[in-house]
């Protein structure tokens, strides 16, 4: 887990995420300029930090609705705001990147943040970039995997000889600059179903699965599969971090929480699926059962517990700004979870 | 109340000519709801390649648009290879698995001979329920024999259609009143 900088007995990671959203606050109509956006998030980075959050991810998204499409520099000026707080893109898409051109970037906020940086590296649930940045979709599967292993190998070495499909081959090709510590934790991003888990577990690569709500036993078959799929590839799966994601709102009361949380899911899937979340599953959520994470202060810290013993991952990242949350309701959540929800999960995780 | 008329083929008249007559039967007896005619043939829709379906392009984003805004939609269908026809059935890949949660989907289909009646119960209506759809239970089957020159000559047709045509409003209906009556319990 070293490398991988992470630290068991401290106890399980709890981070924070943004997709960079900019979608309507629902209750207004109002929309932020990106410009605004993007220093809330600076702002935020740092009260997560003041809170005692472990990580801060900053993803891309190329379409409408969102504006850390360049989230390298985002998190370039999170590195400089903050001293402590782990960095990491949540998630960068690197089937439209060049590897080469990711790993300068990262090593590079590395350096600025004197260490605290991580790659998250997925295929992206939007196509956006895909025609925007001119990578062929039917390829999309391929792609991934070819610069994902790619990217691994930078990581692993500073002198690189690569030959591959979809980028020039490397020759001897020195990697600059090169992280403080020789390398970076990369992982891999992984959405529900166990097919990705899989091929994660196979290239040994530490797994960020997204478990955005539902039953939280219905992800556990990844979380098996990706243990399962490093151990048949001779990695071995307790070496291996985990770390699951979800959106997130905790308030004093269940009641409080979920009127906080419903117009800005409902709103912002709705902006960006094309259909709204239904009531009646919206109502069952802050069942200990449900992965959305929505409740009480309580209810949440039973939630994490749960899918710790579940999953034992090392790591939890929250979602809490999806679908045009204001900046005080940011401001309230980072709070509760600094005060009550980490002191918690730490004292129930750490050995 | 949104409701889109879905003629599902781009080839052949039948289908359009039931179509055309539903529509005309809902204008006349409502002319309060907004009814949109989508016949396929009148437009260009893109072989579903994954996307949302709001991030397609010109006909194929204003075809699924359209279906998504709607409240009910009146799919009629011809006969292909004991099956519906591979346009159709496009439109349903182009959409999303929830698509038709909380609206009504009802049928007119449309066959050369009755042999394909259970064509619907078989084919159609599972991919519906799939998709979350409140299905009006009885649907309308036209024969070759039921039209003569692009109109519909049965009289049991024509009433039949009406029948459909107010029971489609009626299930929207009656379904936004339980889905209000379940939201009230909710204090969010």
């Amino acid at each position: 887990m070293e490398q991988y900088r992470i630290d068991p007995s401290k106890g399980m990671e709890f981070g924070l995420y943004s997709l960079g959203d900019l979608i309507p606050n629902p209750l207004t109509g109002e929309t932020l300029s990106a410009q605004a956006r993007i220093n809330e998030l600076i702002e935020a980075s740092k009260l997560a930090e003041q809170a005692g959050i472990d990580v801060f991810g900053v993803g891309e998204s190329h379409q409408s609705y969102f504006t850390t499409q360049a989230h390298t520099v985002v998190l370039g000026a999170i590195a400089q705001a903050t001293k402590t707080i782990k960095i990491t893109s949540s998630a960068t898409v690197l089937s439209v990147s060049d590897p080469v051109r990711v790993y300068e970037d990262f090593a590079t906020i590395d350096l600025i943040s004197d260490g605290r940086a991580e790659i998250v590296a997925g295929r992206g649930s939007r196509v956006g970039a895909y025609q925007l940045l001119g990578v062929n979709l039917q390829d999309y599967e391929e792609i991934f995997e070819e610069k994902l292993e790619l990217l691994k190998k930078l990581n692993e070495e500073e002198y690189v000889t690569w030959q591959g499909e979809y980028r020039a081959p490397l020759q001897n090709a020195q990697i600059l600059p090169q992280p403080k510590n020789g390398s970076l934790p990369i992982w891999r991003a992984v959405g529900g179903p166990p097919a990705s888990a899989i091929k994660a577990g196979y290239m040994g690569i530490p797994m960020m699965l997204t478990t955005l709500g539902g039953p939280a036993v219905n992800f556990k078959p990844s979380v098996d599969a990706y243990r399962e799929a490093a151990q048949r590839s001779g990695f071995e799966p307790k070496d291996l971090p985990i770390a699951t994601t979800s959106l997130f709102y905790v308030a004093d009361t269940t009641k409080e929480a979920l009127q906080g949380m419903y117009p800005h899911i409902n709103g912002g899937f709705q902006a960006i699926r094309g259909s709204g979340y239904p009531k009646q599953q919206f109502a069952q959520a802050p069942d200990t059962r449900d992965a959305l994470m929505v409740g009480s202060t309580q209810q949440i810290i039973e939630k994490l517990l749960y899918q710790y013993e579940l999953y034992g991952m090392q790591r939890f990242m929250a979602q809490i700004d999806f679908g045009g949350v204001p900046f005080e309701k940011i401001m309230k959540n980072i709070e509760i979870i600094g005060n009550d929800v980490i002191p918690a999960i730490k004292k129930y995780t750490a050995e | 109340m949104k409701i889109v008329a879905l003629s599902g083929s781009i080839v052949g008249s039948k289908t359009k000519t039931a179509m055309l007559k539903t529509v005309e039967m809902f204008k006349q007896k409502y002319p309060e709801h907004e009814v949109t005619l989508l016949d396929l043939a009148e437009y260009k829709v893109e072989f579903s390649d994954g996307r949302n379906y709001f991030e397609y392009e010109g006909d194929t984003k204003y075809v699924t648009e359209t279906i998504m805004a709607a409240d009910a939609i009146i799919i009629g269908t011809p006969v292909f290879q004991a099956s519906i026809p591979a346009t159709l059935k496009n439109i349903f890949d182009l959409l999303p698995v929830n698509a038709f949660r909380d609206k009504v989907v009802s049928i007119v289909v449309t066959a050369g001979t009755a042999k394909h009646y259970l064509m619907v119960e078989q084919q159609l209506k599972p991919v519906l329920a799939y998709m979350k759809a409140h299905i009006v239970p009885t649907y309308v089957f036209i024969e070759e024999k039921d039209f003569l020159r692009k109109e519909i000559v049965n009289d049991d047709i024509l009433f039949r259609l009406e029948r459909l045509v107010e029971d489609t409003v009626v299930i929207v209906d009656a379904f936004k009143a339980i889905r209000m009556k379940k939201d009230e319990e909710y204090d969010f």
